[in-house]
């Protein structure tokens, strides 16, 4: 006999795609929203996630997920802000798949949180190949990486819902062009909202914040905190 | 060698998962795997070279080793709201209609990364 030729057709992340929509599906019965925030590595998600996290845990039940290759000094400095927050350390890997999420959920009740925030691996590559059941992706681009990089990483922006344009407070300093950023982002991406924020100054916090409750299911009412 | 594995790791475990669905299709026919054929769109967020280094890695060991990897790349395709009709966007960098300029965000196809067939031999059923 000789060699003979199988169809297959099957998505190569089957896998991760079947674990996503598992997530997402615990995620609507429990009424929690949940945000992929990913970037470079020094774009400021971690600042802003902090500022983010300081702000909404007033009104809404929120906790955070930050994974890393190594260290949990990010976990640590979430944890100030007075909310549960979990370290994923990936050891090797450069991104954040949805097993380790699963697993990292395993000892936190959904159904008492209104926003989860999973703050991916630095890296504008391998997070965009992974779904990880969110209900929202935000692509951080600081001011001082330059207004090329959507050109640069197209599908991580391409794949995103949301870009928040960082350091805001930096963009004078370091003669950021704005127009050009904004072209580039919305080159790659035309349906991406873009928000323009300083966790520094506290600048285009509100604008963020409301446009992340914008998104939210039913804007649902204030909880007490956990 | 070092530094392809390091710099793009997500290679490697793409081609980990995909070594795990051709083996699995394999093992169940029993057969040793010749070639493997993928379709892989610019908006996957793979590299060509990167996987097929991972691939030879991967597939050490298993019933796929020495496999070829066939790659086909699959075009960018969105749907322009104003000529109403599906175009190939040529860049992943301009989402736009390449002839009448519209922002195109509704993008169909693009970012594959399947599996589409593999071509096996059931005569030599390796590693049993």
């Amino acid at each position: 006999m000789s060699p003979r030729i199988v169809e297959i057709r099957q998505n190569v992340l089957k896998q991760n795609d079947l674990l996503a929509r598992e997530l997402r599906r615990r995620y609507a019965t429990a009424g929690t929203f949940v945000v992929n925030l990913v970037s470079g590595p020094g774009s400021g998600k971690t600042a802003l996630l902090e500022a983010t996290l300081a702000a909404l845990r007033h009104e809404f039940r929120v906790a955070a997920l930050t994974g890393d290759l190594a260290t949990d000094n990010d976990a640590r400095r979430l944890a100030r802000a007075g909310v549960p927050v979990r370290q994923i350390s990936t050891g090797t890997i450069c991104h954040l798949d949805a097993s380790m999420i699963v697993d990292s959920l395993a000892e936190w009740d959904l159904a008492e949180l209104d926003f989860l925030f999973v703050e991916n691996v630095g890296n504008l590559v391998c997070p965009a190949s992974y779904d990880l059941g969110e209900n929202l992706r935000v692509v951080l681009l600081a001011v001082t990486e330059g207004e090329d990089k959507p050109l640069k990483y197209p599908t991580i922006f391409n794949s995103a819902d949301i870009a928040v344009i960082t350091k805001s407070d930096l963009a004078r300093a370091v003669e950021f062009d704005r127009d050009a950023a904004y072209a580039n982002i919305r080159s790659v991406g035309p349906a991406l909202e873009i928000v323009e924020t300083s966790a520094r100054t506290g600048d285009g916090l509100d604008a963020w914040l409301s446009t992340l409750i914008q998104h939210m299911p039913n804007h649902q009412p204030p909880a007490t905190s956990i | 060698m070092m530094q392809v594995t390091r710099s793009r790791m997500h290679e490697l475990s793409v081609a980990v998962s995909l070594v795990e669905l051709v083996c699995e299709e394999a093992a169940r026919r029993d057969a040793r795997v010749l070639a493997v054929h993928l379709h892989l769109g610019p908006l996957s967020g793979v590299v060509e070279e990167a996987l097929r280094f991972s691939f030879d890695l991967a597939t050490e060991g298993t019933s796929a080793a020495g496999a070829r990897l066939v790659i086909e790349h699959v075009p960018i395709v969105a749907n322009c709201q104003r000529c109403h009709v599906d175009r190939e966007i040529p860049s992943a960098q301009r989402l736009c209609c390449p002839v009448c300029g519209t922002p195109t965000p509704n993008v169909i196809h693009g970012s594959e990364l399947e599996l589409r067939a593999i071509e096996i031999d059931e005569h030599v059923a390796a590693h049993r």
